[in-house]
């Protein structure tokens, strides 16, 4: 999966758990604070990205991936194949 | 020798009760002493708001308010009720507890009484016993109480509890049936999470949201099926799903993951807020009430919480 087909995933993600168009998920995006995305959706869409990327992110680290550019990281480092 | 019990007869319930204190407590209330709105209460919780004890409403006064009904809708006299059972976690004076109290003020002089404590999911335990005590003859009828006043137990500087808690009760009467009304009970506990919703030093309840939110949204939909699986049933067969009410988002979360296509989802947590025990008999009640289920409809009860414990039935509507 390229870094590119990694984004859209992530984006089709937020749009199904918040509603909000996967367009606006841009890696530089915060989730908090230009998505306004609350701590429980940002649970939603950790346990659909396990669900996905067949990993593990746990509260601890997730309290840590603050914008999107974060996520697509942590997936990377987390052996999902970009 | 021990004389062998028969079983030979199935249970259901037979009345439901409620009683909701009579103050009401906003959003635009709570958001006066706390960093907090409407708005990000709604969004995170789906309440709107919630009942709040007074002076009189203590956890025997307001378990007794809903038997008395319950009792009063099933047409049961005290004098024949053989158990009296009150699921509650917040009775401040532990020592006595509240269910000989409850059996006292009901006129129930020939039951026998104890109460349950499994946080959140003690109302599902205590209805499993009491369905047990009358497959096994033990009792002619049993009182089902939930109560919680856990507004004794709110930080209410905390935002993540105080938006959250609340009081109230529901109660249930159960006695024998020529057909089974009362499912198999599924029931399960983690006490390695036993941190995650827990009573501090200071007796004041302290959870951690999300973690809470995950545990649910990703574990109780299973149990859900569960439920159904254990009762012999099809999610298409239930009439309602009535999970705890701790949040909107997990209840609607679990109904999903469940697929009852033709069930009403139980939404009593946005006028009640989360009354642990007593939620999931206050939304049976009031789902009844509505006219939103009929007799011998089906329904699905799930409440887990502090422990972690949880547990669940298939339950007839009376």
């Amino acid at each position: 999966m390229s870094d590119e087909n990694l984004l859209t995933a992530l984006g089709e993600i937020v749009q199904e758990a918040t509603g909000i168009p996967a367009a606006r998920v841009t890696p530089a995006a915060s989730f908090v604070d230009d998505l306004d995305i609350d701590s429980l959706s940002m649970v939603e869409i950790a346990t659909m990205a396990e669900d996905r990327f067949h990993v593990s992110i746990p509260d601890a680290e997730l309290a840590k991936l603050k914008t999107v550019g974060d996520v697509l990281e942590f997936l990377a480092k987390a052996g999902v194949p970009a | 020798m021990i004389r062998a019990t028969e079983i030979s007869r199935h249970s259901r319930i037979l009345g439901l009760g409620e009683y909701r204190p009579a103050r009401v407590v906003t959003n635009d209330d709570l958001a006066q002493t706390l960093d907090t709105n409407d708005e990000w209460i709604r969004q995170r919780t789906g309440i709107a708001s919630r009942r709040i004890a007074g002076e009189g409403d203590s956890v025997v006064a307001m378990a007794t308010a809903a038997a008395t009904k319950a009792l009063a809708d099933s047409g049961v006299d005290p004098s024949r009720v053989g158990q009296v059972v009150v699921a509650t976690c917040s009775m401040t004076t532990s020592v006595p507890g509240a269910s000989a109290q409850v059996a006292h003020a009901l006129g129930a002089t020939a039951a026998g009484a104890y109460d349950v404590n499994a946080a959140c999911a003690g109302f599902c335990y205590a209805l499993a016993a009491a369905s047990d005590a009358i497959r096994t003859g033990h009792s002619e009828y049993v009182v089902v109480a939930a109560a919680e006043r856990l507004s004794d137990l709110v930080d209410w500087n905390d935002r993540s509890s105080a938006i959250l808690f609340a009081d109230g009760a529901g109660a249930a009467v159960v006695g024998a049936s020529s057909t089974p009304g009362i499912g198999p009970l599924v029931c399960g506990s983690d006490g390695s999470a036993a941190s995650m919703i827990e009573m501090t030093e200071a007796r004041r309840l302290r959870l951690d949201g999300p973690a809470v939110f995950r545990w649910a949204t990703t574990q109780m939909g299973d149990a859900a099926r569960k439920v159904c699986d254990a009762a012999g049933i099809e999610p298409s067969d239930l009439a309602a799903v009535v999970p705890h009410q701790a949040n909107l988002r997990i209840v609607n979360s679990i109904a999903k993951q469940l697929g009852a296509t033709n069930a009403v989802v139980a939404d009593d947590v946005s006028e009640t807020g989360n009354t642990s025990a007593a939620s999931v008999p206050l939304a049976l009640a009031r789902l009844r009430r509505e006219g939103k289920v009929a007799t011998g409809d089906l329904a699905l009860t799930l409440a887990f919480g502090a422990g972690l414990t949880w547990a669940g039935s298939v339950i007839a509507i009376p």
